[in-house]
């Protein structure tokens, strides 16, 4: 309670006006006044004064949030109801437990070791937490869980980043020191991006930290509502990126991005807040979509379009991956309609309501397909995961890819 | 014709967070619960605390708990939840998106809040006729929307456009900036369907431009802010959308100047679309924002809008400054592009928090005079804010004399609740005085029952509640709404 009781002001300043209605995904598929931020930030203000106490209908509601921010970037007063909706999950917790998704969750995401071990043995731990299933169609890796049964995912890659990268690459002397902060999908689902990513970042002469100690950001953690995970991942990050000085620290994860954050010590401001860049924000300081756009001009351009990860629009940067995008010389970029739509992935959301999740992502398709784009790009793995999915599910020809994997062949002279 | 009660059930009692309620109406029995289940699903249907306390609101930030919260598919279930509300004596208060600014959907005497916002399909576009048929919790942005992908128009755009749903606006006959020209939801509504107080399903108008056949209910129904039936499909009229649109912004040396200019561009024949004032109080809360456009001598701005073809635009877009030029103008701009005409409306839009900034209680009331009396309403505003010693900020819709009136107060300081109460009773007395409304388009609901006798004389409000108790003999559908309990208004129908 006493986290909540931090927000008691913010809460107060919801005015009830119901804006956020309108920006609201979950509300868009629910219609119901639990879903939306007004009725969450009622039920927090219920919860402090006592008027409430936690139940069933509420941890229910409390459930229904992507924590996804849209609501607080339209909000006139910007209360912070994906941080609120953070501490009341983690009262709920705390008074309840733990769900089993958000169990799977925790586990797979508090140890390292054990997704390290996990891409190693994924047979013989599958029985656990993830059971291979045959190879078609991009349909390979399901969830064990309730309601997951249907759910395509990308298969966990052979080796991890980790494996591949050394800790420390000595660049140019006068270059910043770039601190790398993979995160857990790109390090076991996705490391081509991280490959991307570091092997840029070395050609423009940075040096860089990449510390094979790093944790998960605690994205998932906070959503599950697990506080303890969620400071013992900080202080496991912390204790990572001091033992050598950064500049930045850059992630390829818009996630990854919010989640560090947001990471935060017991007193003084959050310690990584002002270091976080996105990749594209960097590449585009260092002028790498000026030159892209001075690459010789392919014949055949493949269309791609853009979706917005809800943790970088949010923030605003929504411009820079953008304007990379643009420059790519094989490539035809197209804005779609509802680019800036949430994919409706939210962390564990999508694990406790993928009927929810799945109808979220549905709204992409409209816009998605009145594009005709070939290909998807988006700057979140989770995005991607869930993008791909929902694809999948609606039989289109349509491929996600991260920016980075077009950045890095057009700039290798390859064509997507 | 009354069923004999021993209180009045036209009580009027608000204490914030009510636990118990009012007496003469009866609590969800088992059996009631048990029906309402059996009709909508069992998971349309709560009693439980969280549902309660999320359907306890409105935008009036007031609470009020109900005992029950039931969402409707079909306007069949909402005539079968009426006719158990009827059999059980509980109240049923009609829930859109609860934007509404004076406590319309608040449960005040507790009963079943039952909701609207899943009735949200539109039905039919009709290209031929321009008309569109509708659900009652379709968003209003939406429609529109959905109409200009086929070049048509639906104006009334209230600012809650992205949020509001067309119920609600049928029923608090919501208005918005481009009324000055195209009117307000009543002037769009063509029938309607309703579920009546005592769970008849009626059908009013049609889907004809032309209707005279029998009294017009439609017209009764819009603005009745879900006393006397609850909305189930509307069929709305549409227009051509406008080809292009210019929008000016133009800064004046004083409100008089303004003033004027407003009355100097109807004289002149042109009906903007939009005709947005702000005065030099709101002008204050915002002039520290580097990124307005906002010259020093600025004491009152108008934002005037003109839509229709091209051509003409330009033209008219002269005359409009041409007749205000001598008009105390200090400065004037005209979007050359759609970003131009954004950063222009970025002006009224950064009002609302900028406001805020001011006290942390804000009353905000939508009085309406008749246009030319907009500086003495004004003047008067700045002296009651002088007198009582509380801030009083002015913007809103010069071109149809609306004025949203927003007084900021910190209701912590201890006797400001009586203060404000005073400060409100004399703006709408001023308001009435001088010819004017004291709502022009967020209704009565709770916020302004205690004002309505400024305005509304005995018989009027006796006949008013004559038709409510003819048609819900019960009380049934929203009580606590628009009458005070203890009206003297009431005496005359004993
Ligand atoms: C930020 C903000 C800006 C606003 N700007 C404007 C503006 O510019 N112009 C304006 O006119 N208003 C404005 N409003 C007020 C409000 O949005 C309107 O009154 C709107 O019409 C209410 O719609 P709703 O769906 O939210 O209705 P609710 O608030 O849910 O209900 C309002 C009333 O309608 C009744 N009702 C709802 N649905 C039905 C139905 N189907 N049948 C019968 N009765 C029903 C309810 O019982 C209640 O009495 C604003 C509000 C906010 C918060
Ligand atoms: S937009 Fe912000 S202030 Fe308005 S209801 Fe939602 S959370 Fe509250
Ligand atoms: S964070 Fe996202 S899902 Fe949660 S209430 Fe806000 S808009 Fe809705």
């Amino acid at each position: 309670m006493k986290e909540l009781q931090l927000f008691a002001e913010a809460i107060d300043q919801c005015v009830r006006c119901g804006a956020c209605q309108a920006h609201c995904p979950v509300y868009d598929q629910e219609r119901s006044e639990g879903t939306v931020a007004r009725g969450k930030l009622a039920l927090a203000k219920a919860l402090l004064n006592g008027q409430v106490q936690i139940e069933q209908r509420l941890a229910e509601d409390l459930s229904l949030c992507l924590m996804c921010g849209s609501c607080v970037l339209k909000c006139p007063n910007k209360v912070p109801t994906d941080q609120i909706v953070g501490a009341m999950r983690r009262l709920i917790t705390a008074d309840q437990g733990l769900t089993p998704s958000a169990r799977a969750v925790s586990a797979l995401t508090g140890s390292p070791r054990l997704l390290n071990r996990l891409v190693k043995t994924v047979d013989l731990l599958s029985p656990a937490l993830f059971r291979k299933v045959p190879s078609s169609s991009g349909l390979r890796l399901r969830f064990p869980l309730p309601g997951q049964h249907n759910r395509t995912l990308p298969a966990t890659a052979s080796q991890s980043l980790f494996a591949r990268f050394p800790e420390y690459t000595q660049g140019q002397a006068d270059r910043p020191v770039v601190g790398i902060f993979a995160g857990c999908a790109t390090s076991y689902l996705f490391p081509a991006i991280g490959a991307a990513m570091i092997t840029l970042l070395t050609r423009l002469g940075f040096s860089l930290f990449f510390p094979h100690d790093q944790g998960c950001c605690g994205i998932p953690a906070r959503s599950a509502g697990n506080g303890r995970l969620i400071d013992q991942l900080s202080s496991a990050n912390l204790r990572a990126f001091s033992r050598r000085p950064v500049d930045y620290i850059v992630t390829a994860c818009a996630s990854c991005n919010a989640g560090l954050r947001q990471l935060s010590v017991p007193d003084g401001p959050p310690p990584f807040a002002d270091k976080v860049l996105d990749i594209h924000q960097l590449l585009c300081q260092e002028g790498i979509d000026r030159q892209l756009a001075a690459l010789p001009r392919g014949r055949q351009a493949v269309t791609v379009s853009y979706h917005d990860p809800c943790h970088l629009r949010t923030r605003g940067i929504s411009e820079e991956p953008r304007r990379l995008l643009q420059a790519l010389p094989d490539c035809d970029f197209v804005e779609m309609s509802g680019a800036d739509r949430c994919c409706g992935l939210g962390g564990t959301f999508s694990m406790h309501h993928y009927g929810c999740s799945q109808a979220i992502g549905r709204r992409k398709l409209p816009g998605l397909t009145a594009s005709n784009a070939a290909l998807l790009a988006t700057a979140c793995p989770g995005c991607m995961i869930q993008l791909q999915d929902t694809i999948n599910h609606a039989g289109l020809p349509v491929r996600t890819v991260h920016s980075l994997e077009l950045i890095i062949q057009a700039l290798d002279g390859q064509r997507p | 014709m009354f069923s004999p009660r021993p209180v009045n059930v036209f009580s009027y009692p608000l204490p914030v967070n009510n636990q118990g309620f009012s007496s003469g109406f009866c609590m969800i029995s088992d059996q009631l619960y048990q029906a309402l289940q059996d009709l909508v699903g069992k998971k349309n249907v709560s009693l439980e605390r969280t549902d309660r306390i999320t359907h306890s609101y409105d935008a009036t930030q007031h609470e009020h708990l109900p005992e029950a919260v039931v969402y409707a598919a079909t306007a069949l279930e909402v005539q079968e939840v009426v006719r158990l509300a009827n059999r059980h004596r509980v109240p049923i208060i009609p829930r859109g998106a609860g934007s509404g600014f004076t406590g319309g959907t608040l449960p005040v005497q507790g009963g079943i809040v039952l909701v609207l916002t899943r009735m949200n399909r539109i039905l039919e576009i009709d290209q031929e006729n321009l008309t569109a048929t509708v659900e009652p919790g379709v968003i209003t942005a939406e429609l529109q929307r959905q109409v200009e992908q086929l070049d048509l128009f639906y104006p009334p755009d209230p600012a809650s456009r992205e949020f509001c749903t067309l119920g609600g606006n049928v029923a608090e006959c919501a208005g918005g900036p481009r009324c000055v020209k195209y009117g307000v939801t009543k002037d769009y509504v063509l029938g309607l369907e309703v579920v009546t107080p005592t769970g008849d399903l009626i059908h009013t108008g049609g889907v004809t431009m032309k209707n005279v056949v029998g009294y017009d209910l439609t017209r009764l129904f819009i603005g009745s802010e879900g006393t006397l039936g609850i909305v189930t499909r509307i069929t709305l009229r549409l227009l051509p959308k406008p080809a292009a649109k210019k929008t000016m912004l133009i800064q004046f040396g004083s409100i008089e100047g303004a003033a004027r200019a407003v009355s100097a561009i109807i004289a002149g024949r042109i009906i903007p679309t939009t005709l947005e004032f702000l005065d030099a109080n709101t002008l204050a809360c915002i002039r520290d924002n580097p990124e307005l456009p906002i010259v020093e001598a600025c004491q009152a701005l108008l934002i005037v809008e003109v839509d229709g073809d091209e051509d003409m635009l330009e033209r008219q877009a002269e005359t409009v400054l041409k007749l205000v030029a001598e008009l105390d103008v200090v400065h004037t701009e005209t979007a050359r592009s759609e970003a131009e005409s954004e950063a222009i409306w970025q002006v009224r839009r950064s009002v609302s928090p900028a406001v805020r900034r001011i006290n942390p209680n804000k009353f905000n009331e939508d009085i309406v005079v008749p246009r030319s009396r907009v500086p003495d309403m004004i003047r008067a505003l700045d002296r009651l804010s002088e007198r009582y010693q509380v801030p009083i900020v002015n913007f809103g819709h010069a071109g149809d004399g609306n004025i949203h009136v927003n007084v900021m107060v910190d209701l912590s300081q201890p006797g400001m609740q009586e203060t404000v109460d005073q400060v409100l009773e004399q703006i709408f007395q001023t308001t009435v005085d001088l010819g004017g409304s004291i709502s022009g388009e967020h209704g009565i609901g709770t916020a302004k029952a205690p004002y309505l006798h400024l305005e509304l004389d005995q018989a009027t409000r006796a006949y008013m509640l004559t038709i409510k108790r003819a048609l819900d003999p019960d009380n049934i559908l929203n009580p606590g709404k628009i009458f005070l309990a203890d009206d003297q208004a009431t005496e005359q129908l004993r």
